[in-house]
């Protein structure tokens, strides 16, 4: 009985303690650099301007986040802002 | 040579003040002279959990304020001659006092104690500002929930900011139930999202309300949350107390799950 639980589990979808983390994760990157949630937005805006200057972007489904290179060292590694820009056309 | 403490974490309700009465108390029983300094003024508790709130002639505001000595001011325990409580004001606001008038209090307790313990308010206004301004070290406290443990990062930000020498962590109402069903997060996952040395996990336990309404310490006694405030005392004193009790040991299947989840 325990054991058909356990494995059940296996497929389960994620714990409310993963969703906690995760959540976490991503939240106290955005404080830690003190860059609020528009102003992210308001980067995205602008780069995705620029590039569509000269090739066709997709501009729904880019991202971008901030995140700290480096491991858990705490205030040594830098910020680095990570964008992912998917192509349409290279030749616009 | 005297250690100062502050006792902080941001969110209100975590349990500051109950760690700082265990961990004081705790000190005490060692042998040390201890101070316990309530800043919350204006929403003073400290008096209350100790049991000590009918004794309260003068404050912190007095005392900085030269309305009374610093002796006057510092109320001796009921069962512990070698530790005293400085409570705070409760008719006035954090702004009565400030970070040099702290600083100078701090300077002259030095001499009379071993260890300086003070209860800061939540938030991160004024009263934090008094709270940390003449401490060596920090303890943060925390509860395995989202909203504490933001907080919480914030404040060891603004510590590490400030340069204090020892910033570590105390999660308190752990309840290892709820995190063998993953409805909780451990421990481990708290440590790995704040980076900063644990020095004790408390779990959730009844006993503390029970100690809170007597007025007494838990501290010590044969209950989960007062060994866990002893073994926190304990390390505070620099004893060598392991963490693998308080971090727990993660079951076979949940290691097995766990491989299949990353991501």
């Amino acid at each position: 009985m325990l054991r058909n639980m356990k494995l059940r589990n296996l497929f389960r979808r994620k714990s409310s303690r993963e969703i906690a983390r995760d959540r976490l994760k991503i939240l106290l990157i955005s404080d830690r650099v003190n860059c609020s949630a528009e102003t992210l937005e308001m980067i995205k805006h602008d780069i995705a301007k620029v590039i569509s200057k000269y090739m066709k972007i997709d501009t729904n489904s880019m991202e971008i986040q901030i995140s700290k290179t480096g491991t858990h060292s705490r205030g040594n590694a830098n910020p680095v802002l990570n964008a992912n820009i998917p192509i349409l056309d290279i030749n616009k | 040579m005297s250690e100062v403490l502050v006792i902080t974490s941001g969110k209100g309700g975590v349990g500051k003040t109950t760690t700082c009465a265990n961990i004081g108390t705790g000190l005490a029983k060692m042998g040390f002279k201890v101070c316990m300094i309530d800043t919350d003024i204006g929403l003073r508790n400290l008096d209350v959990v100790m049991g000590l709130e009918n004794r309260i002639v003068y404050n912190l505001v007095d005392v900085v304020e030269g309305n009374c000595r610093v002796k006057q001011a510092l109320i001796r325990d009921k069962r512990h001659s070698n530790l005293y409580l400085m409570p705070c004001a409760q008719t006035r606001d954090k702004t009565s006092v400030n970070p040099e008038q702290m600083v100078k209090l701090i300077r002259h307790l030095r001499d009379i104690f071993d260890y300086i313990i003070l209860d800061c308010p939540a938030g991160i206004e004024q009263g934090f500002q008094n709270a940390v301004a003449g401490a060596d070290r920090a303890i943060v406290v925390t509860t395995p929930e989202v909203s504490a443990i933001r907080d919480a990062d914030r404040i060891i930000g603004l510590l590490e900011a400030r340069e204090f020498e020892k910033i570590e962590l105390v999660i308190n109402r752990m309840r290892s139930d709820m995190v063998k069903r993953g409805d909780m997060m451990s421990a481990t996952d708290v440590m790995d999202i704040l980076s900063v040395p644990l020095i004790g996990v408390v779990p959730d336990d009844e006993n503390v309300v029970i100690s809170t309404n007597q007025g007494e310490p838990l501290v010590g006694s044969n209950t989960p949350a007062g060994k866990a405030y002893q073994n926190i005392s304990d390390r505070v004193a620099g004893k060598d107390i392991p963490l693998t009790a308080e971090i727990g040991q993660l079951s076979f299947w949940t290691k097995i799950s766990g491989i299949f989840h990353k991501n």
